[in-house]
C-alpha cells in the first residue's frame, strides 16, 4: 500500500504480506518482526527494510503460518525478508555504485581482488629478489622481510580505513531512516544481539524443513561471530605490541595475538562451513533466489582468511611462508574490500534495527 | 509401513485436526497401534485447527502464558450463558475439570504457549496462545506422534464404513482412484462438522446458504457425520445451529482463515443491501458478540452487509485482510457500495440524530449510545460525522456445525436405543453439539477437540486390549 517511494517488486511483496500478517498476528511470539509490525498499520519502504534486518530467516514463521504456499495468499515472509535484506545493503550501501558490482558477482570480485594482490605482493618479491620468497625465515620481522611493514601498513591501513568509511556512511544512511535512540536501548539490543536472541525461531531453533528443528545455526553463527572478533583482537593486539611495546611480529604461538588469533581462526574455520552447510539444508522454498553473491563471499573471505592464517601459523618456519603470507595478506585485502557490500553489513545493520526496537517498544514508532 | 489394508490396527483414527492428533497420541500411550486417516493432502492437513489460535481451559492459578486463575465455575457460567443453557451440562461440567490438566499434557506432546501480546479480543486470562498459531500446534503433535510410532496416511479420505449394530468392523478409505478397505478394533471420528458441504448446508437453510463463505478447510464435509447417522448413531444438536461470524465479503470462498475477520461492529453501525440497520450493533463487548453478527447477516437479504464507520474510529480495531472501502461522503461511499444514496443518508442522519453525548470509553461498556432508534445501539455510539467515511461489506463466515453424534462421558458414540457404541468414540466438531446446543465462547473448539480426544484415544485402546 505505501511502498510507492521505490518499485522494487520484493518491497511491494513485503508490504503485501506484512498487510496479511498484520491482521493475522499468530506469529507475534516468534521474533521481533512482527512486534515490529504490529506497532503500524501501514508501512513505508523504509519500515520494510527495518523489519527485514530484524529477520533472522529462521524459518519458524512459515512453518507455522496457515497461508504458506500452496495456499492462495502465498505467504512467505523468510524469503522475501531475505530479498528486501539483501536489497537494502545495497540501498544504504555507499557509494551505491560499488554496491552494483558486488551485487550479483560478490564471490568473483572478491576472489579476483585477492587473488591479484596476492600475485602482486609475491611478483613483487619475486622479482626484487625470488630467494626471499623462497626462502625460510625465522624470528622477529620475518614477515617484514617479504613485504616491509610500512608498505604492508600502507596497503591494508588505506584499504581499512577505506572500509570503515564506506560502512559508517552505509550506517549513517541507514540509521537516517530510523530516529535517535536512548542508551537504554543500545543496550538492550547489544544484549539481544550478542546472544543472537531472535535466531532462535520461537525458542526451538530453526526450522530444518520438514518441521524438524534445531539450533545448529545458531551455534555457528555465535562461532563465526565470536571468531571474527577474537581475530579483531588479535590484530588489535598486535598492533599495539607493534608500536606501543616495539615488538615485531611473529609472535611464539603462546602469545596472546597468536593465541587470540588461533582461537577465533578457529571459530572462523568452523562457523562459516557450518553456517553454509546449515544454509543448504534449508527448505529451499524460504531462501531468497538469485543473491548468493555477496553472502557467499564474505563467508569464503572469512573462511580463506582464517584458513590461510593458521596454515602461515604452522608452516610460517617452512619455504612455504613467503606464497602463503602473499596469499593470505590478498585475502583480508579483499575481505576488507567486501566488508561494506556484502553480508558483514548484516550484523551492523540488525544491531542497529534491534537499537530502533528497542526504542520503538519503550516510546512507540 | 506396510500395507494398511493387510492389517489390523488397534485404532483407527478418522481426521488429523486437533481431536484426531491428541487421540492418536493418547491411544499410541496407552498401547494400541494407531493409524489416522486425513483426507486432506500434507500442506492442508490439520482441518480447521490449522486456523485456530487459542484454546480456553480451566485453572486455578496464574502461569506465565496466563495472566489469571479461571475456575471452573466461571468457565461453567460462561459455557452457561453463551449456550443459552441449551448444553448436556453434565458431560459440559466433566469437560471443564478435565480441561484443567489439558494445558500440561499438550504442553507435553510439544506444543508451546505464548504470552498473549496483542489483539482486541482481551482473552489473556481465559486462554491460552499457540506460539505460532494451530499450524505451529499441529506441527508439534505429528511430530510426537510420528516419533511415537502412529501412522498417518495423507489424502485419505473415509468414504464409507462397515458398521453392524453399533459396532465397527472397517473403513472404506479413498486413495486416489482406488477404495481400500481397512480394518480397526476401534474408531476415532474426529473428521470435523460438515460446514464445507454447502448442499447439506442447503437442506436447513436453503439457497441463503449459497451465500456463506467458509472460513475453514474445505475437508470438512461431514462425510464420516453422516456415515454414523446412517448407520444409527444418535444425533445430536440443531442442525441449523452453528458457530458464524460476519466476515468480509471479499474472503475466498474456503479457508480464508482469521484474517477476514471484522471486529469494528461495535465501533459502527451495520446496514444491510437496503441500507437499513437491523441489530444493535453496540450490545456488548466484540468478543462475547463476534459470533451472533454471522446469523444475524445471513438472515439479511442476499446475505450481505455493510459495517460502515468514519475515521474517527479507523484505528480503534485489529486490521484486516481487505482495505477498507472509502468516501469522502455518506453519498460517494454509498456509490461505491451499491446502496441507495437517499437510504444511506437517512440511515446514517437518523442514527446521528439519536446518538446521546457519552463519554467514549472501548474498553468498558460506555455511556454512548442512542435514544429513540429502533433498533438501538447501546454503547459506543458515537455519530458518523468525521470524513472519510469507510465500510466494510461482511458475510456469513461458517466457522463449524453443531450438529454431531451424541457421546457419554467417555466420548463413546452413543446408539440410537441410547446404548453406547461397541467401539466407536467420537471427539471434536463432530461431536460439539453435545457441548454446544447453540453460541460460542473463543477457545471452546480446541477444549472439545483436546479433551474428547485425549478421552477416546484411552479409551480406544483400553477397549483394543480387551
Ligand atoms: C478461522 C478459524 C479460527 C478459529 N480459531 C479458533 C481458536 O482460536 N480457538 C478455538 O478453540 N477454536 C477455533 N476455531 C474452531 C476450531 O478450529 C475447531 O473447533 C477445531 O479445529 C475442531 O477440531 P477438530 O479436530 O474436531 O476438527 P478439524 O481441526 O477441522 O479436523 C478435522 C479433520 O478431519 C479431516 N476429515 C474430514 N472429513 C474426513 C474424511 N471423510 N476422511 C478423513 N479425514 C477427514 C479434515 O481434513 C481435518 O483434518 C477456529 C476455526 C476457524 C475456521
Ligand atoms: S507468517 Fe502467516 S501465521 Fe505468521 S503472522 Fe504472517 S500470516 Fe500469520
Ligand atoms: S523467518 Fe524467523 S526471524 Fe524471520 S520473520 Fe520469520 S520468524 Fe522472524
Amino acid at each position: 500500500m505505501q511502498a510507492t517511494e521505490t518499485t522494487s517488486p520484493a518491497l511491494i511483496e513485503a508490504d503485501r504480506l506484512m498487510v496479511v500478517c498484520n491482521s493475522c498476528r499468530y506469529c507475534e511470539g516468534i521474533c521481533a518482526v512482527f512486534p515490529a509490525m504490529e506497532m503500524r498499520r501501514s508501512f513505508t519502504a523504509a519500515d520494510l527494510r527495518y523489519f527485514a534486518n530484524l529477520c533472522h530467516g529462521c524459518g519458524a514463521c512459515y512453518d507455522d503460518c496457515q497461508f504458506s504456499p500452496p495456499h492462495e495468499f502465498n505467504v512467505n515472509v523468510p524469503k522475501v525478508m531475505a530479498q528486501v535484506r539483501a536489497e537494502s545493503y545495497a540501498h544504504y550501501a555507499w557509494p551505491r555504485a560499488a554496491a552494483k558490482i558486488f551485487e550479483h558477482n560478490g564471490l568473483a570480485v572478491a576472489l579476483t581482488a585477492a587473488l591479484g594482490v596476492a600475485a602482486f605482493v609475491a611478483g613483487f618479491v619475486a622479482w626484487t629478489d625470488p630467494s626471499v620468497l623462497f626462502g625460510t625465515h625465522t624470528g622477529p620481522g620475518a614477515f617484514y622481510r617479504l613485504m616491509p611493514h610500512n608498505a604492508m601498513v600502507l596497503l591494508f591501513g588505506a584499504a581499512f580505513s577505506y572500509a570503515l568509511l564506506a560502512l559508517a556512511m552505509g550506517l549513517r544512511n541507514f540509521w537516517r531512516d530510523g530516529k535517535g535512540a536512548e542508551a537504554a536501548a543500545y543496550a538492550a539490543a547489544g544484549h539481544d544481539a550478542a546472544t543472537l536472541r531472535y535466531l532462535d525461531g520461537g525458542g526451538a531453533g530453526c526450522q530444518d524443513g520438514d518441521g524438524a528443528e534445531s539450533d545448529n545455526r545458531r551455534l555457528f553463527h555465535h562461532l563465526t561471530l565470536y571468531g571474527f572478533l577474537l581475530c579483531l583482537a588479535s590484530t588489535t593486539t598486535a598492533t599495539l605490541y607493534h608500536y606501543v611495546l616495539g615488538r615485531e611480529a611473529p609472535y611464539p604461538w603462546y602469545d596472546v595475538p597468536v593465541v587470540l588469533g588461533t582461537l577465533g581462526g578457529l571459530g572462523l574455520l568452523v562457523g562459516p562451513i557450518g553456517l553454509m552447510r546449515e544454509k543448504a539444508k534449508r527448505d529451499p522454498a524460504t531462501k531468497a533466489t538469485g543473491l548468493v553473491g555477496m553472502e557467499t563471499a564474505f563467508v569464503a573471505m572469512l573462511f580463506l582468511t582464517s584458513l590461510s592464517g593458521l596454515a602461515l601459523l604452522v608452516l610460517r618456519e617452512t619455504p612455504a611462508m613467503g606464497l602463503l603470507l602473499a596469499f593470505h595478506l590478498g585475502v583480508v585485502f579483499a575481505l576488507f574490500l567486501t566488508l561494506p557490500y556484502g553480508k558483514f553489513v548484516h550484523g551492523l545493520y540488525r544491531y542497529l534495527a534491534l537499537v530502533r526496537y528497542a526504542q520503538e517498544r519503550k516510546s512507540g514508532p | 509401513m506396510t500395507d494398511p489394508s493387510e492389517r489390523m490396527y488397534d485404532a483407527l483414527i478418522v481426521g488429523g485436526g486437533n481431536a484426531a492428533m491428541c487421540a492418536a497420541i493418547s491411544a499410541r500411550r496407552g498401547g494400541a497401534s494407531v493409524l489416522v486417516l486425513e483426507a486432506a493432502p500434507k500442506f492442508y492437513r490439520g482441518g480447521n485447527t490449522r486456523h485456530t489460535r487459542n484454546m480456553r481451559c480451566a485453572h486455578d492459578s496464574a502461569t506465565e502464558t496466563l495472566t489469571g486463575p479461571y475456575t471452573e465455575a466461571e468457565f461453567w457460567t460462561d459455557l452457561h450463558q453463551v449456550t443459552g443453557g441449551q448444553t448436556d451440562e453434565e458431560l459440559a461440567k466433566h469437560m471443564i475439570a478435565e480441561s484443567k490438566e489439558m494445558l500440561g499434557w499438550i504442553v507435553e506432546q510439544g506444543v508451546r504457549f505464548q504470552p498473549s501480546l496483542g489483539g482486541t479480543l482481551s482473552l489473556g486470562r481465559t486462554n491460552s496462545f499457540f506460539l505460532g498459531g494451530g499450524r505451529a500446534m499441529l506441527n508439534a503433535l505429528y511430530r510426537t506422534a510420528e516419533s511415537l510410532g502412529v501412522e498417518v496416511l495423507y489424502d485419505a479420505e473415509v468414504v464409507g464404513a462397515d458398521i453392524r449394530d453399533g459396532m465397527f468392523l472397517a473403513a472404506s478409505v479413498k486413495r486416489g482412484s482406488k477404495i481400500k478397505r481397512i480394518r480397526a478394533k476401534t474408531l476415532v471420528a474426529a473428521a470435523g462438522g460438515f460446514e464445507a458441504n454447502i448442499d447439506w448446508l442447503k437442506q436447513y437453510w436453503g439457497d441463503p446458504a449459497d451465500n456463506f463463505l467458509i472460513r475453514g478447510t474445505p475437508y470438512n464435509r461431514g462425510t464420516v457425520l453422516r456415515i454414523l447417522l446412517d448407520a444409527g448413531a444418535h444425533p445430536i444438536g440443531d442442525p441449523t445451529q452453528c458457530h458464524a461470524v460476519a466476515i468480509d465479503a471479499r474472503a475466498p470462498k474456503f479457508d480464508g482463515g482469521i484474517i477476514t475477520r471484522l471486529d469494528c461492529v461495535v465501533f459502527g453501525i451495520v446496514v444491510n443491501k437496503h441500507a437499513q440497520r437491523f441489530d444493535d450493533e453496540g450490545a456488548d463487548f466484540w468478543p462475547k458478540r463476534y459470533a451472533v453478527w454471522g446469523r444475524l447477516v445471513a438472515a439479511q437479504p442476499d446475505q450481505i452487509a455493510y459495517i460502515v464507520f468514519d475515521k474517527s474510529a479507523s484505528t480503534l480495531f485489529m486490521p484486516s485482510l481487505f482495505p477498507a472501502i472509502e468516501g469522502q461522503t455518506i453519498a460517494e461511499l454509498a456509490a461505491k457500495l451499491g446502496l441507495d444514496t437517499a437510504a444511506l443518508e437517512q440511515t446514517v442522519a437518523r442514527f446521528n440524530a439519536a446518538v446521546r453525548p457519552g463519554t467514549f470509553d472501548s474498553t468498558v461498556l460506555d455511556d454512548c449510545r442512542t435514544e429513540g432508534l429502533v433498533p438501538p445501539k447501546s454503547h459506543w455510539a458515537r455519530a458518523l460525522a468525521t470524513p472519510p467515511f469507510y465500510a466494510y461489506p461482511v458475510r456469513p463466515g461458517i466457522t463449524f456445525t453443531y450438529l454431531g453424534t451424541k457421546v457419554d462421558k467417555t466420548a463413546r458414540i452413543l446408539m440410537q436405543d441410547g446404548k453406547p457404541s461397541a467401539n466407536m468414540f467420537a471427539a471434536g466438531e463432530i461431536m460439539a453439539g453435545n457441548v454446544l446446543g447453540k453460541g460460542y465462547a473463543a477457545g471452546i473448539g480446541m477444549t472439545i477437540g483436546s479433551v474428547f480426544g485425549r478421552i477416546a484415544g484411552r479409551e480406544a485402546a483400553k477397549r483394543a486390549s480387551n
